[in-house]
């Protein structure tokens, strides 16, 4: 398929059938802002790239001068139609990858990128229902991507975040977040340490938070979790035992490296 | 036992054996019969590996290992996945 363009559908995004996801391709690295004490984003060119959902993520492949090689997964900050993505990452200390995405690269290095992959943590601008988001540290990378592809498609869908962070400091898209557009409804908590004359005190979230600041099961939202496995698996355990569906509770764990 | 991720990860790494999106394949564990998407099984990242088990009775329903010249691709631990076009 030599013009993918022409391909495009409604949403901007090249059938996956029109672009080939399974080679890697080499992406330059445009920009590099940071995001948080340990985290950077990074806007990446890369020529080939057909576009992605969503809530996708993309495998970045680093080669060694010695030929060793170390792929990681890491979902993407941006969204639609384009050859640039955007990704974040957070610091692992003593990863293998991420401190060297995190410190070391520069705009004009060189990336290896396979993708966009993954159909299932995906939303899709056609989809009208109401969305839950929760995200908890750097998870909150695929569903930054879906409220920015709710704002670019002007959608009406219900969308509410609640961002669980560590401490103040840590946020990613602080700014953007606290600029919502009309319909998305944001809640901060903090396990840690808490901004000045924050009314809840710093405490890892609970059934109680889920059940005051979350879409209820009533309203048959579509949640989507991402975060460390820990912090993933106790808020989706927990939805669950609230009343949400479990086919209504689509995670995205990380481990980290 | 090290943390685990999401079955999300394989989609990368299956790409490079399979024609379609392995994650959205829905597949039956031997073990204990749950049926579920790919997507939401628990994935075990090991440095030349992935050990992927079932969400529900966590026995394993695949294995991918890289022996460098080729992949090794167990599947004993499912009885059959079912895949959307």
């Amino acid at each position: 398929m030599s013009d993918v363009t022409s391909e495009l559908q409604d949403n901007g995004v090249a059938p996956a059938s029109a672009v080939d996801t399974t080679v890697w391709r080499v992406g330059t690295v445009v920009s590099a802002e940071r995001e948080s004490t340990s985290g950077r984003s990074l806007t990446i060119d890369v020529p080939g790239w057909g576009g992605n959902l969503a809530g996708q993520h993309t495998d970045l492949r680093l080669t060694a001068p010695d030929g060793y090689q170390a792929v990681r997964s890491y979902s993407i900050a941006s969204a639609g139609a384009g050859q640039r993505i955007e990704l974040a990452i957070d610091e692992v200390p003593n990863g293998e990858v991420s401190p060297y995405l995190v410190e070391d690269v520069m705009v004009g290095d060189q990336l290896e990128l396979r993708g966009p992959l993954g159909g299932w943590f995906v939303w899709r601008p056609e989809d009208t229902g109401p969305v839950q988001l929760i995200g908890g540290g750097s998870g909150i990378v695929p569903l930054i991507s879906m409220i920015r592809s709710r704002a670019a498609a002007n959608s009406a869908a219900p969308f509410r975040l609640l961002y669980s962070l560590r401490a103040p400091e840590d946020a990613f898209y602080r700014g953007e977040l606290e600029r919502p557009a009309p319909g998305l409804d944001v809640t901060w908590l903090y396990t840690r340490r808490t901004p000045d004359d924050w009314p809840r005190p710093a405490a890892r979230i609970t059934a109680a938070d889920l059940a005051a600041v979350t879409i209820p099961p009533s309203d048959n939202p579509m949640v989507f979790v991402c975060g460390p496995t820990g912090f993933v698996e106790a808020v989706a355990d927990a939805l669950v035992g609230l009343g949400h569906p479990a086919a209504r509770v689509k995670t995205e764990r990380f481990g980290g490296a | 036992m090290t943390s685990h991720v999401d079955g999300n990860i394989l989609a990368g790494p299956l790409s490079d054996l399979f024609r379609f999106d392995v994650t959205l394949a829905s597949a039956r564990c031997v073990s204990c019969g749950k049926v579920a998407m790919l997507a939401q099984a628990m994935v075990y990242v090991q440095p030349k590996a992935y050990v992927v088990r079932c969400s529900n009775c966590d026995d394993m329903l695949m294995t991918i290992i890289d022996e460098g010249d080729a992949t090794q691709l167990d599947l004993s631990g499912l009885v059959w996945m079912h895949v959307p076009h």
